[in-house]
């Protein structure tokens, strides 16, 4: 019979993997913003309950920052976004939902088997956290690529950041310098995203990125 | 004398669950109708209604062949057999060796598949309509619901139903997000196999809406008389299903004592009053989604039951 810890740790880190796949099936902006929030909760409280169990108090402080940053105040950031640009009616995708619903679950099974061997050998938290962790960064990037518009870009990215807080976790902690700036550096490119897609939208009415791609010449039909 | 008592415990069961089928179904439907501040049918309105349809002469289309007037048996029949194998109070009963979950699919599939011919043998556009929308929503619910049944299966170790509920009930499997994913695509199967709600409007007759009842539009009498009960306990298999899955409590497991029987018999019940009344609630916070919505509200279902059967992998060897 497995403990009740390992048990707890195991439910959070899957509901973040969980999440990450429902981030990629909704269809609608504010629905992308609020799974985002709860995945960044769950992320915190993953975190907390690691630093509970491994005793060390340090990834308290990522779970802290997880927790207020991106659980509170990067969604708020973005709903006020949303809603001045108005675009919060449903996100246009490179690719039917089915078939990236499809994709991802691919890519989870690639990164638990890329990951199963590596760590066999391994702590029972690097094993599970590690092949999550693949998982979600993957999901990210599929998020990425999946979308026009900028706004769920900016999502799938952050997410993306969620998983390698998660793979740092279950690798029995990472410094506190390194996370500080990990976190630092996810609100400065918070920030270039909120600059570039205002100017975006100043520049072609829209948050289309397909609109760039035209600018440049790179696609030849009608706007 | 053990024979005896295991061959009537086994026929309680098969008696019970179709007994309380439609008592059930008034539930929900008496729940739904308080929901929505109407009054509502009386609670056993689903029993009337069966009678009065029993009595009712049964009207046949001129091209109906013997597939139209044998259909709606057959589908009651094999729909009884499947609810009579799922352990509802108690396990290990007599026929519970054959109580596996891929042949309860397999049963509930055959089903469907004679009332999908049945809905197309009279050749009218609703009828045929409803067959190829049906057969839409199983080709997607059908692979969700394997799934669901590889991953208790993997937790289990076994595929037999009265073992699974048997080994969750006694050994500790702790919280597990694996059971956590596959509670929520069988509700989701559950929902799109019973023709409720968000997939189908169980008491519509607007004909763009309908799946199921487009199927049946044309029968009458004794023969529409089967096909409702088969889908009332249908619904109940559902219900015993997700049940004695995730809530095993109460299930008679080892002695069939007097005393175990009976506090299995009643824990069942309220566990189908519960979930009958669960059911409208969600029903009623919902609006019906469009035809081409079905293949994603489904896929979330497979995508939730496959992620299971991965989870399952991950935490392999605890």
């Amino acid at each position: 019979m497995p403990p009740l810890w390992f048990d707890i740790a195991h439910l959070l880190a899957g509901g973040v993997l969980v999440l990450s796949l429902v981030l990629l099936y909704q269809d609608r902006v504010t629905a992308v913003i609020n799974v985002f929030a709860l995945q960044a909760v769950t992320l915190a409280l993953s975190v907390g309950w690691q630093a509970f169990i491994q005793g060390q108090p340090a990834l308290l402080v990522t779970a802290l920052i997880a927790i207020t940053v991106k659980g509170f105040i990067i969604p708020m950031a973005l709903h006020r976004i949303v809603r001045r640009l108005d675009v919060h009616r449903e996100v246009e995708q490179v690719i039917g939902g089915g078939a990236t619903i499809l994709a991802g679950l691919a890519l989870v099974a690639l990164a638990i088997l890329v990951m199963q061997p590596v760590t066999g050998t391994g702590d029972v938290f690097a094993r599970e956290d590690i092949s999550f962790a693949l998982g979600v960064v993957l999901l990210g990037l599929l998020m990425m690529i999946t979308r026009y518009n900028a706004v769920t870009q900016v999502i799938g990215f952050m997410s993306l950041e969620n998983g390698l807080i998660l793979a740092a976790t279950g690798a029995r902690g990472m410094p506190l310098v390194v996370e500080i700036s990990v976190a630092f550096s996810v609100l400065i490119a918070f920030i270039v995203f909120g600059v570039f897609v205002f100017r975006i939208r100043e520049r072609f009415d829209t948050v289309d990125v397909t609109v760039l791609e035209r600018f440049r010449g790179e696609r030849k039909e009608h706007v | 004398m053990a024979l005896t008592i295991g061959f009537i415990l086994q026929l309680v069961q098969i008696t019970v669950i179709v007994v309380i089928a439609p008592f059930v179904l008034g539930v929900t439907r008496t729940m739904r109708a308080r929901l929505l501040r109407r009054r509502g049918p009386p609670l056993l309105q689903a029993y009337r209604d069966l009678w009065k349809l029993m009595h009712k002469e049964a009207v046949i289309a001129y091209n109906a062949s013997w597939i139209y007037r044998g259909a709606p048996y057959f589908v009651f029949a094999a729909t009884w057999v499947a609810a009579g194998l799922v352990p509802t109070y108690a396990t290990g009963l007599m026929f519970s060796w054959t109580a596996d979950l891929i042949a309860i699919v397999a049963l509930l599939g055959t089903a469907r598949f004679a009332l999908a011919l049945a809905g197309m043998d009279i050749g009218t556009a609703f009828g045929g309509i409803g067959s190829s929308r049906e057969m839409l929503i199983a080709s997607l619910a059908e692979p969700a619901m394997m799934l669901i049944a590889f991953t208790v299966a993997l937790i289990a170790g076994t595929t037999q139903l009265s073992a699974i509920a048997t080994i969750f009930l006694t050994a500790e499997t702790g919280v597990r997000v694996s059971l956590g994913l596959a509670l929520l695509a069988l509700i989701v199967v559950g929902v799109a196999e019973n023709a409720r709600i968000p997939v189908d409007n169980p008491a519509t007759h607007l004909e763009l809406t309908m799946v199921h009842e487009a199927m049946i539009l044309e029968y009458s009498g004794r023969h529409l008389a089967m096909i409702e009960a088969a889908a009332a306990v249908k619904l109940v298999l559902y219900f015993s299903l997700i049940a004695c899955l995730f809530f095993p409590f109460g299930l008679a497991i080892g002695d069939k004592t007097a005393a175990a029987v009976l506090f299995g018999l009643v824990t069942w019940i309220a566990k189908m009053l519960i979930l009958a009344v669960l059911l409208p609630i969600a029903e009623t916070s919902v609006a019906k989604m469009r035809v081409f919505r079905y293949p994603a509200f489904l896929g979330g279902a497979f995508a939730a039951a496959a992620l299971a059967v991965f989870l399952r992998f991950v935490s392999r060897g605890f």
